[in-house]
């Protein structure tokens, strides 16, 4: 995850609280986002950003998941992501993200 | 005359420069200030890459013209162990090494920036009167008598020039223009140095390979991701006029342009429409490479234990004229552009981008025979994590023909074969920017083998924290129908024929009163 959107994260996690922050991701790769949501959780893997060795837990999702889509107004969904859940690979999203969760 | 313009000629150039993938790419030189000892600084040099295997390398051969980009459809993937026996003499242009590179840099240098080592002057300066500088050109290095490595240290410690190695010796430096100004900085004078460089490498390679006189150019566009000013202008340019200096091209001005990835398919818009307009006869658009981009994605393939794959500096020049009758020509008044009003997502891009011209004109997707969006090499980009990039373009070209009525969905990959093509082009920002199939889409159109192409270019415009607008640009590219003769005379029943339709709407008129 670039070096500026971790500080970001920090800073959110920071001034809401963990609890209230869900990130949501728009990456096109499983291992793209699979990434991004270790970052945001486990820490940076990466070493690189201000999120190394920062577990911060948080609720991660892939606009594409279940859990997200459904909370949507399906009109707008359609408009804004449909196209693009053609050209993802969902199920290895999916996949990707459970794992990191599954590990908080 | 009201014809399209053409595309003329192109010239695609590459220069291998691994020691600057070491001192100059960004990813290097970060980890280096952050952490001089770590574990990818130690095992990076083993991971670079011969000359030869650089020049062997089959997206590099494609680059440069000598094979077709259908020839990766055939290759198993990953591409960067097979074995291929290219040659660094290209159809579009060259291949050179670094050595020459610096030669060039030199060569490109009118402030006395550049030094060069004595005996790695003259050695470099024999090899470049016999390459397309010339000798003329090649003199520029005589200047180099006395310069010793420990000179060049000394410049290196004390007045903060930026080293240049060659096979990991320091053969050279680049001073700095100026004691305090950054923007004139030795970093920043290297950078701008590469891509005026690799611009006018480009530049003279395209002019050679069509037989275009220098004096014919009458304008040039510069469309690389750099900028040059002092710190009252820092922006201020010209990096089109200084390479066409060098380049000879007496008789041309030119400015730059500049839209991040975006910019090549903004500058060809720019120069189809001005030679249109009748401004200028002939127009050239280039954009010279990117020191910073070398090794981006290093640490990944390090990582994965595959060889640093971006370690060369590439460059492109197309040439836009008045219609030959004969070349294809450029649609500017075809043009998918992103607008501020537009909306950021994939869907609204493309919408934009795609479709939207194409509507504009009664033409569906499947009427385009090829799509040339960002062309990323995806040796490159898979193993950090950015998929084929390529290859996800088309895919979302497809969907939206689906959201449009116009595809099935079971047809996507079939789209996706047909009208689209694997990516060669090194991860250079501007440079995959749909330009690199310039080359090939005019062979093929004029062959007759396909009849219309769309370039796309988009810009990432959040990297300049101005705005957080995607930007794009598309245009069509067409076989040339051959140039329309204005009709001057008529026969006596055309002539009736016009003054009885004439009476017949005048009848029509008086009666409908």
């Amino acid at each position: 995850m670039d070096l500026e959107n971790q500080k970001r994260v920090k800073e959110f996690a920071e001034k809401y609280g963990k609890d209230k922050l869900i990130v949501l991701l728009g990456a096109a790769e499983g291992e793209a986002a699979g990434l991004a949501a270790e970052t945001v959780t486990l820490g940076d893997p990466t070493y690189a950003g201000p999120l190394a060795g920062v577990p911060l837990g948080l609720q991660v999702y892939h606009i594409c998941e279940p859990e997200v889509k459904e909370e949507i107004d399906p009109k707008i969904y359609d408009e804004q992501i449909s196209m693009m859940e053609m050209v993802l690979d969902i199920d290895d999203i999916i996949e990707e993200m459970t794992a990191i969760r599954e590990q908080l | 005359m009201n014809q399209y313009s053409v595309i003329k000629g192109v010239g695609y150039t590459l220069a291998i420069t691994p020691d600057m993938v070491l001192h100059n790419g960004t990813t290097q030189t970060v980890e280096r200030e952050r952490n001089n000892e770590s574990e990818y600084l130690k095992n990076i040099t083993s991971h670079i890459r011969s000359y030869e295997d650089a020049v062997n390398y089959i997206p590099n051969q494609i680059y440069i013209g000598n094979e077709k980009p259908e020839l990766l459809d055939e290759m198993e993937f990953p591409w960067y162990d097979k074995k291929f026996d290219g040659s660094e003499k290209g159809k579009f242009g060259d291949i050179i090494p670094e050595d020459e590179f610096y030669g060039l840099l030199q060569i490109c240098d009118v402030f006395e920036l550049v030094k060069l080592e004595e005996k790695f002057s003259c050695e470099v300066k024999a090899k470049m009167e016999k390459s397309i500088l010339g000798e003329e050109r090649a003199s520029v290095l005589d200047k180099n008598g006395g310069t010793s490595v420990e000179n060049l240290e000394e410049l290196v410690k004390e007045e903060a020039a930026a080293p240049l190695y060659f096979e990991g010796k320091l053969v050279g430096a680049i001073k700095r223009a100026h004691e305090i100004d950054v923007n004139l900085s030795a970093h920043v004078m290297t950078e701008n140095l590469v891509a005026k460089a690799s611009s006018v490498l480009s530049i003279l390679y395209m002019l050679k390979n069509n037989s275009i006189e220098p004096a014919e150019i009458e304008y040039v566009i510069d469309c690389c991701e750099e900028a040059c000013g002092d710190m009252n202008q820092r922006g201020g340019g010209n990096f089109a006029k200084a390479a066409a200096e060098t380049a000879g091209l007496k008789n041309a001005t030119g400015s730059d342009t500049r839209g991040f990835c975006a910019a090549p398919a903004h500058a060809i818009v720019q120069a189809a429409s001005l030679v249109r307009a009748g401004t200028y006869k002939s127009v050239i658009v280039t954009g010279g490479g990117c020191s910073a981009k070398l090794g981006m994605n290093g640490k990944d393939h390090v990582k994965k234990n595959i060889p640093i794959l971006e370690d060369a500096i590439a460059g492109f020049a197309v040439l836009i004229t008045e219609n030959d009758g004969v070349s294809p020509i450029i649609r500017n008044d075809v043009v998918g552009r992103h607008t501020v009003g537009t909306g950021s997502s994939p869907q609204d891009v493309l919408t934009s981008l795609v479709t939207s011209p194409l509507e504009s004109v009664g033409l569906t997707l499947k009427d385009v025979d090829k799509y040339a969006p960002e062309l990323q090499n995806s040796d490159i980009t898979k193993p950090a994590g950015a998929g084929d990039v390529a290859a996800a373009n088309y895919k979302m070209i497809a969907a939206l023909g689906v959201k449009k009525g116009q595809l099935d969905r079971k047809d996507i990959n079939d789209f996706v074969i047909q009208h689209g093509m694997k990516g060669w082009a090194p991860t250079q920002g501007h440079i995959p920017s749909g330009v690199p199939y310039l080359g090939f889409a005019r062979e093929d159109l004029m062959a007759g083998k396909i009849k219309r192409i769309m370039i796309i270019g988009k810009g990432s415009l959040f990297l300049g924290r101005l705005t957080n607008l995607f930007d794009g640009i598309s245009f069509l590219i067409e076989s040339n129908p051959g140039i329309e003769e204005k009709k001057e005379t008529y026969n006596e029943t055309e002539i009736k024929e016009i003054i009885a339709n004439a009476m017949l709407k005048l009848a029509n008129e008086i009666l409908s009163e």
